[in-house]
C-alpha cells in the first residue's frame, strides 16, 4: 500500500500550481512580477512546472528602478535565456522622464515608492488583467491580510477592509472592464518554506543570496552595499565585510546580513536561527508602522 | 531532477524538511483573548522575531499598555490597532520540530461571520475560545455551529481566562457540560476542551502548574498530534480540469495534457476513466508532474494527465473512475451562507463557481433560514441577509458533477457571484 501524505512543501507547491493555473484559464492578459528575488524566481519556477512540458503562457515584467545590483539583472537576463522566457522591463527612469513621477531627494532617496506608478502604467499600458506577485503573507502584517486573488479598482488601489471573501480553493476573478486583480500564489508560503524548495528543487539563485566579500556601510544599524547613486553621510565609512543578501530589492533599500553562509545548507540553518525578521532589513517598511498598508493601497507589490 | 537540471532532493532524513501541514482557525468574540492566544502560540514557538516584539513593544507603550500586548501581532491594518478589534481573516504562519501550522485568523464579531466561514472552509481545525467568567455563549454556539457546518474536523475549546476563576475545576467542568449539551445537535467527530490561560501561558504550550486537576494534553500538545492524515477522502476519484496543456513544439507535438489539482481520491496510471459530461472512457497513459512522471497521484496533488486515446476534454469537466462516478444533476440543495449586503433574492439568478466550472443559477426555493444562536430552523422568515444561513434549491444552466459536502469539501463546495457586482455573495455546501 502506497502511502498518501504530502509533506507541507509539496502541499504548498500543489496550491501555487492550481492558482497560477487558475489565471492562466480566468485572465485574458495575465502577468508574472519578477524582481530577481528568491519569491518570484520559486514563482516562475512554479509557473514552469505548472504548464511542463508547454511553456509559461504568459510574459514576465520586472519593474526597474535602474537602482540593481548588477548581479540580478545578469541572473534575469541569463534565465530568460535559459527557459526561453520573456521579460518585459518597465523602467521607473522613464516615468521620472515623462514626469510622470518625482524623483525623491536626500540621503534616504529611494525609487522604492516610484515604482507603484511604473507598475499601474505598465499593468495598463500592456493591459494586463492580472499580475502574479510574490508577496507571502508571513512578510508583513498588512501582507497577512491579502487574498490570494486580490481585486484591484480602476485606479489600481487596495481596499483591505472589503475583500472578497475567498473559500474553499474556488477564486473568483470576475472584474469590470479597467479593474485588473493582483494574485500571490504563494501567499502561504514562509521565508524557511521558500529555502527547503529551493534546496529541494536544486533550483538555481543568483549569487548575492551566498556569502561574498563587498564594500558597505552602516546605515541605522543596516549594513547597505556600495552604490553610485547611494550619497555617504559624514558619519559612514565604507568597508570590506563577508556578507549576503536575505532578500533582493532595489539596492537602495535592501539591507545586507553579515553572514559566511556559503551553500543552501548554511542559509537554511541561519533561517533557523535568526531572531529578526527577513523585512527587518528593508528600509522601505521602516517608514511607519502602517508603511507597507499604505503603500499597498495604492497599488504597491 | 530538478527543472533547471540539478539533482532534486528526494528523500529527506530531516525531520524539518518533511513535515504535515495542519491549517486551523481561531473563533472568539472581542474579550476572549483570541489574539492573546495567537500571540502566546507565536511567542512561546518562538515564531516571533525581534524586531516583530520591537515594534510591538514600542506599539503598547504608545498605547499606554501595561506590558506587552500580544495583540498587536495579529491586528495589522491601520484601522484594527486603532480600535482594538480584528476586521479581516489574517492569515499567521509558524513551525514546530513536529509540524507546520497555518493559522487563519478570523473575526468574532456578529457583523464578520462572513470572514469566520471563510477561515473555516479550509481549516483541519478550530479552536474555538470561551471566556471561563461567562460561559458558553450565543456565540461559542454561532462557532460550533459554523465549525460543523464547514465540516471542520477537529475542534479544540478552550476554556479561557482560567486564572480569572481561580483556576476552577467546577467552572470548567460546567461550561463542558453545556458546550457538549448543544454540541449533540451538531456534526462534530472530534471535540476536545482544554482550560488555559492565554495570557499567563497555562496549558498553551506548556503545561500548568495551577491546574492539577486536569490531566489532558495542552493545546499546543494537541495541534501537534491531532491524526489529519485520515482527514482526505482518499476513497472518491475526483479530477476537475483546469487547463488543456498543448506544447505545440517539434518534441511535444502530439502531447495532449489534461492540467488539474486532484479534489479526492487517488489515480493510477493504466486505470480506466470516465470523462464528465461526455461519458466518453478511456485510460490514464501518463501522470505527469512537471518533468517527471508518476505512477500515481492523489489529493491534494497538482498533476497533469495524458490520456490512451483522444477524446475532447476541456476545463470545467472532470476526470473520474470509471466504477466510481460523482452525482450528475442541475437540481441542487444547498446550505447557504450568505456574505452580501444585498439580501438573497429567492428566483434570482447568480453566477455559480464550482470546481473548476462556470454557469449559471436560478434560486429555485428558499426552505429556511437557521438561527445560528440557538441551532432552530424558521421557515416563516424568508429574508437572508448578510451573515444568515439558510438552506436553498437551485437549478443550473449545465449539470454540475457534485459529491455532498459531507463526503468532499471540494466537490461538495461552490460560490455564488453576483453578475451585476462580481462579487461573491454566498458559499455553498452541497447536501
Amino acid at each position: 500500500m502506497e502511502k498518501y501524505n504530502l509533506n507541507h512543501l509539496r502541499e504548498l507547491e500543489a496550491e501555487a500550481m492550481y492558482v497560477i493555473r487558475e489565471v492562466a484559464a480566468q485572465f485574458e492578459k495575465p502577468v508574472l512580477l519578477f524582481s530577481g528575488g528568491k519569491d518570484s524566481i520559486v514563482m516562475f519556477y512554479i509557473a514552469r512546472k505548472a504548464f511542463w512540458p508547454a511553456k509559461v503562457p504568459f510574459p514576465l515584467m520586472h519593474i526597474d528602478t535602474g537602482h540593481n545590483f548588477e548581479e540580478t539583472i545578469e541572473y534575469r537576463d541569463n534565465l530568460m535565456k535559459r527557459t526561453g522566457a520573456h521579460c518585459i522591463a518597465a523602467m521607473v527612469q522613464d516615468s521620472i522622464d515623462e514626469g510622470r513621477v518625482t524623483e525623491e531627494k536626500g540621503v534616504n532617496a529611494s525609487r522604492n515608492m516610484l515604482q507603484t506608478t511604473t507598475l499601474l502604467d505598465a499593468i495598463e499600458k500592456h493591459k494586463f488583467d492580472a499580475a502574479m506577485g510574490g508577496g507571502r503573507r508571513d512578510e508583513e502584517k498588512a501582507r497577512a491580510k491579502e487574498r490570494f486573488f486580490s481585486h484591484r479598482d480602476e485606479f489600481g488601489q487596495w481596499d483591505p477592509k472589503n475583500q472578497r471573501p475567498e473559500l474553499w480553493n474556488i477564486f473568483n476573478g470576475k472584474k469590470r472592464i479597467g479593474e485588473h486583480f493582483r494574485v500571490f500564489p504563494i501567499s502561504n508560503w514562509t521565508e524557511m518554506d521558500i529555502w527547503q524548495y529551493i534546496y529541494m528543487e536544486g533550483i538555481e539563485i543568483p549569487n548575492l543570496y551566498f556569502t561574498h566579500k563587498r564594500e558597505v556601510f552602516c546605515r541605522d544599524g543596516v549594513w547597505m552595499a556600495k552604490a553610485p547613486y547611494m550619497q555617504l553621510k559624514p558619519n559612514e565609512k565604507l568597508e570590506v565585510k563577508d556578507v549576503r543578501c536575505r532578500t533582493i530589492g532595489d539596492i537602495t533599500c535592501t539591507g545586507l546580513t553579515l553572514s559566511t553562509a556559503n551553500t543552501l545548507e548554511d542559509i537554511i540553518n541561519e533561517v533557523a536561527a535568526t531572531r529578526v525578521t527577513e523585512r527587518g532589513g528593508r528600509a522601505d517598511d521602516k517608514r511607519s508602522e502602517t508603511a507597507m498598508e499604505d503603500r499597498k493601497k495604492e497599488g504597491y507589490f | 531532477m530538478g527543472l533547471d537540471g540539478k539533482p532534486t532532493i528526494k528523500e529527506f532524513d530531516s525531520g524539518y524538511l518533511n513535515m504535515e501541514l495542519l491549517r486551523f482557525t481561531t473563533a472568539g468574540s472581542v474579550d476572549d483573548g483570541k489574539s492573546t492566544l495567537i500571540g502566546r502560540l507565536l511567542y512561546d514557538s518562538k515564531a516571533i522575531f525581534q524586531d516583530q516584539m520591537e515594534a510591538i513593544e514600542q506599539a503598547s507603550f504608545r498605547k499606554g499598555e501595561e506590558g506587552v500586548n500580544l495583540a498587536l501581532l495579529t491586528d495589522g491594518l491601520r484601522d484594527e490597532r486603532a480600535q482594538g478589534i480584528t476586521i479581516d481573516v489574517a492569515y499567521r504562519y509558524f513551525a514546530t520540530p513536529k509540524r507546520k501550522f497555518i493559522i487563519a485568523d478570523t473575526p468574532g464579531h456578529i457583523q464578520y461571520t462572513r470572514n469566520m466561514v471563510t477561515g473555516a472552509s479550509t481549516a483541519n481545525a478550530a479552536i474555538i475560545l470561551v471566556d471561563a467568567r461567562n460561559g458558553v455563549l450565543e456565540q461559542t454556539i454561532r462557532h460550533a455551529y459554523i465549525a460543523s457546518l464547514l465540516q471542520i474536523p477537529h475542534v479544540f475549546v478552550c476554556i479561557n481566562k482560567m486564572d480569572l476563576v481561580d483556576f476552577s475545576e467546577k467552572t470548567y467542568d460546567e461550561i463542558k457540560t453545556k458546550f457538549n449539551t448543544f454540541a449533540g445537535k451538531l456534526d462534530v467527530k472530534d471535540v476536545r476542551f482544554v482550560p488555559i490561560s492565554a495570557k499567563l501561558g497555562d496549558n498553551v504550550v506548556t503545561r500548568s502548574e495551577k491546574m492539577n486537576w486536569y490531566q489532558g494534553p495542552t493545546l499546543m500538545y494537541l495541534l501537534e498530534n491531532v491524526h489529519i492524515a485520515g482527514d482526505i477522502n482518499y476513497s472518491d476519484a475526483r479530477f476537475p480540469v483546469q487547463n488543456v496543456i498543448r506544447p505545440l513544439t517539434d518534441k511535444y507535438h502530439d502531447y495532449r495534457g489534461y492540467a488539474g489539482r486532484i479534489s479526492s481520491g487517488v489515480f493510477k496510471v493504466g486505470e480506466k476513466i470516465t470523462a464528465l459530461p461526455s461519458g466518453f472512457s478511456s485510460k490514464i497513459k501518463t501522470i505527469d508532474f512537471g518533468d517527471e512522471t508518476l505512477g500515481f497521484a492523489y489529493a491534494p496533488q497538482s498533476v497533469t494527465i495524458t490520456l490512451e486515446d483522444d477524446i475532447d476534454i476541456s476545463r470545467g469537466d472532470m476526470i473520474v473512475k470509471e466504477s466510481n462516478v460523482p452525482n450528475i444533476s442541475q437540481d441542487l440543495d444547498l446550505m447557504i451562507c450568505w456574505f452580501n449586503e444585498k439580501p438573497l433574492q429567492e428566483r434570482g439568478k447568480y453566477l455559480v463557481k464550482h470546481t473548476s466550472a462556470d454557469v449559471k443559477c436560478l434560486i429555485k426555493e428558499i426552505t429556511y433560514k437557521v438561527n445560528i444562536n440557538n441551532l432552530e430552523e424558521n421557515r416563516e422568515d424568508k429574508l437572508i441577509k448578510m451573515n444568515d444561513i439558510a438552506r436553498i434549491s437551485i437549478r443550473t444552466t449545465k449539470p454540475l458533477f457534485f459529491d455532498s459536502y459531507k463526503n468532499n469539501r471540494i466537490t461538495g463546495s461552490l460560490i455564488l457571484v453576483d453578475e451585476g457586482t462580481n462579487e461573491t455573495v454566498g458559499a455553498g455546501m452541497i447536501i
